[in-house]
């Protein structure tokens, strides 16, 4: 398969680039709900016009009214989202909780993809404990309890956590702290006893929650896949996330370059446009190389987490750390080369920085993943 | 599709029936490599036996047509052979600046009976060729050389010098920026072929810090270059004058090649090799080993991109410029780092354990990546005139 879209391919990229700059463009979206300080952190509205263009269920099998598609294609959404930084849950329900329910039972899905479908809910995961995504340590029990399962435990950075009707989560049902086995992934509905939520305004203005189980008790037909086999499950979801997330890093890499380059043809200093000095040209160029390599890793992974490749583990991790430190290197030189005006609020540049730095962190950043590559590769 | 996968599976029999196991060795030194040419011997049997095969076949340029000794692979079959080759670490049958720099050259600029000529000699091995672009006064700025061909009728008679000529002690031919019309700065350059065996050519090797001489220093004095090589075959590939959009088109050539966009051996993690070489790791080498990983990992990706690109007709005309720096700067982070993990061993010069001190010498070498075929800095203006438009570049 050729490393760039394919027709069908490069329909979606235009059909989401339209469709992102106009209904989900900054001063429209990010910018609106941020300043009426939104308990949620993104529209609804928009979520359901997301549902009518079929992005929501884009990774949903046709068995299940969805699309069908793969992870370049939601990479390819997710490009456009970062480029417009257009808030939205699509990250964590349409990519990563989707692909846990793709594992789920038939029920499951009949209760939950019908509104991820229509745009009427929301879903987040629950996988880090701590302020590092660490998950080869699980701590999160969930002990057997009659039919059903009793969780309990902390979860932390749960993105979209207060708003979801329903999250995954990642428990253990047996082993200890650090055990690969043992592991069993739950989807928990928004209103379960025992579950708490210490809501948190992030830098990026998107808001994640303090996740409390208090003993939360669970049906046995909560389970999303085997009990304590969890484990494959959930690189399942990360993966899709990771991917995800790295494409969304490409569009926000892209976004804070174009918009530098553009000011670089622009802003007069010394009586020259900035973009004639050649201190900012090599440097301009060499952001433009990162970020084309960060772009192409992204569609290798994608292509080969489609193809069910045995490097995807491998290259996923490759491209998450990668984009991590293209869209850092993007975002920094972007307010840099700004100068003081990339420094206020009133201009965007800044924004790309913020979204860029909770992007990183989301499901492992640059160290995280390059640590992973080592240990994948033998050292 | 289905044609693709039988192609494949002919290939894999093929490779498997023709290429033998002492060609499926990582290449450890120059003797590995087969250059061709009139002086070239093979270094043992299956060198000789892996390249026959692979003439026969076509395969020494499997993607040139069949008339010029090619084996005239679409594009997908061709890089079904590059995997498949890859797959068993087939080494290359024959390395040449003729398959790499002049072929293509040719294949775009020369005249039909150019093309019978000299792509099949080069496609069969018979002549090696060395490249004459660089002159001690012209550098970055090429095109101000001056090595003048002065028209004589039915010859042109070149003096001058050039300078960074590869091999040009091992080559028979050279193709050569000559000056032809000293009035006219970028169409005033001929691109010509002449043998290096003619009289008032001499070469001279150049030592370098890796204390080896892969360069000359190569002179021509009085040279005559028949203005003709028989009926259709002129000495100069293109028009008369204009050289230079030859040699622009092959600098794109040769950017690619040095930028290793074929991925070679930086699509696999270094790291783990630095490991077993050296039992333990620092930590702190070991997380900068592990950002190299990232780094060329990713960059293979987008050496695959690039290659795919470029035969669909898609991709930036200048994107070998950013190719070529981001390739050759990682090379010379991965020597950087396979030094330090080499530690004290990696310093010996001449000893029998690193086989004649081949860790210092390639960290060496590879200090001269980022400055043939256009330096560093130069790929970064290119970068930012073309591809992002920035302004007085």
């Amino acid at each position: 398969m050729p490393l760039y879209h394919d027709e069908d391919q490069a329909m979606l990229a235009d059909t989401a680039a339209q469709f992102m700059a106009e209904e989900g463009a900054i001063a429209k979206q990010l910018r609106h709900w941020r300043d009426r300080d939104c308990k949620d952190g993104f529209g609804h509205e928009l979520w359901k016009q997301f549902a009518e263009m079929g992005f929501t269920g884009i990774l949903v099998n046709e068995d299940d009214g969805g699309m069908g598609m793969g992870n370049v294609e939601a990479g390819i959404v997710l490009e456009q989202i970062g480029r417009n930084l257009t808030p939205s849950p699509f990250l964590t329900s349409s990519v990563l909780a989707a692909t846990a329910l793709k594992d789920g039972s038939d029920d499951l899905r009949g209760r939950y993809l019908p509104g991820l479908l229509s745009g009427d809910s929301v879903f987040a995961v629950a996988i880090d404990e701590g302020a590092k995504h660490r998950p080869e340590r699980i701590k999160t029990k969930a002990e057997k309890s009659g039919n059903g399962f009793k969780l309990s435990g902390q979860k932390d950075f749960v993105v979209h956590g207060a708003s979801a009707d329903m999250i995954v989560v990642a428990a253990r049902t047996s082993g200890s702290d650090d055990d690969e086995d043992g592991i069993t992934l739950f989807a928990v509905p928004r209103d379960a006893a025992g579950l708490d939520h210490a809501a948190v305004r992030l830098v990026d203005s998107s808001v994640a929650t303090h996740m409390k189980l208090d003993g939360v008790e669970l049906d046995g037909d909560a389970v999303i896949g085997e009990v304590d086999g969890g484990r494959e499950v959930l690189n399942k979801v990360l993966n899709a996330g990771r991917l995800g997330a790295a494409a969304e890093g490409c569009g926000v890499a892209g976004g804070a370059m174009d918009m530098t380059i553009d000011y670089l043809k622009q802003r007069k200093q010394f009586g020259k446009l900035i973009g004639e000095f050649q201190a900012l040209q090599h440097r301009a160029a060499h952001l433009y190389s990162e970020v084309e390599i960060a772009r192409a890793v992204t569609i290798k992974a994608g292509q080969l987490l489609d193809a069910g490749s045995e490097q995807s583990d491998l290259m996923v991790s490759v491209a998450k750390a990668k984009v991590a430190k293209a869209a850092g290197l993007a975002v920094k030189e972007g307010v840099q080369m700004h100068g003081g005006i990339g420094m206020t609020d009133e201009y965007d540049i800044g924004l790309y920085m913020k979204r860029d730095r909770a992007l990183q962190e989301f499901l492992g950043d640059a160290y995280y993943h390059a640590g992973r590559v080592a240990q994948m590769s033998g050292y | 599709m289905a044609d693709l996968e039988t192609f494949r599976a002919e290939t894999r029999s093929w490779l498997e029936a023709n290429c033998p196991d002492e060609m499926r060795q990582p290449v450890r030194d120059e003797e590995d490599v087969y250059w061709g040419g009139r002086k070239a011997t093979f270094k043992n049997d299956a060198q000789k036996a892996w390249f026959d095969a692979c003439v026969a076949k076509g395969y020494t340029v499997p993607a040139w047509p069949k008339e010029y000794g090619g084996a005239g692979l679409s594009a997908p079959e061709a890089k079904i052979l590059r995997e498949e080759m890859g797959r068993i670490n087939a080494r290359p049958p024959l390395s040449s600046f003729g398959i790499w720099m002049l072929g293509p050259a040719l294949l775009k600029f020369g005249t039909e009976a150019q093309k019978l000529r000299f792509l099949n000699e080069i496609a069969r091995g018979e002549i090696r060729w060395c490249q004459g672009y660089s002159e001690p006064g012209s550098g970055s700025d090429l095109v101000s050389m001056q090595t003048f061909g002065e028209d004589k009728g039915d010859h042109w008679e070149v003096n001058g010098q050039k300078i960074w000529t590869s091999y040009a002690d091992h080559a028979d031919w050279i193709f050569c920026l000559v000056r032809t019309d000293k009035t006219n700065k970028y169409q005033g350059i001929t691109f010509m072929l002449f043998d290096m065996e003619s009289q008032g050519v001499a070469t001279k090797p150049i030592l370098l810090i890796s204390g080896n001489s892969p360069f000359c220093e190569t002179f021509f004095d009085d040279v005559k270059v028949p203005k003709e090589y028989g009926e259709g075959i002129p000495a100069q590939v293109g028009e008369v004058n204009r050289g230079w959009d030859v040699a622009k088109y092959l600098l794109g050539h040769e950017r690619e090649m040095i930028s290793g966009a074929d991925g070679g051996d930086r699509t696999s993690a270094i790291g783990a090799a630095m490991l077993r070489q050296t039992g333990e790791l620092d930590a702190v080498l070991r997380a900068e080993l592990a950002m190299f990983d990232v780094d060329a990992l990713a960059y293979g990706a987008m050496g695959e991109k690039f290659l795919d690109e470029m035969k669909a007709g898609k991709g930036h005309p200048a994107q070998p410029n950013m190719m070529k720096y981001v390739g050759t700067e990682l090379n010379k982070r991965r020597h950087e780092l396979m030094m330090s993990a080499g530690g004290s061993t990696s310093l010996e010069w001449d000893s029998e354990e690193t086989g004649g001190g081949k860790p210092s010498r390639n960290w060496l070498r590879t200090k001269a990546n980022s400055i043939e075929g256009g330096t560093s800095e130069v790929m970064l203006n290119v970068v930012s005139k073309r591809i992002l438009d920035l302004p007085g570049a």
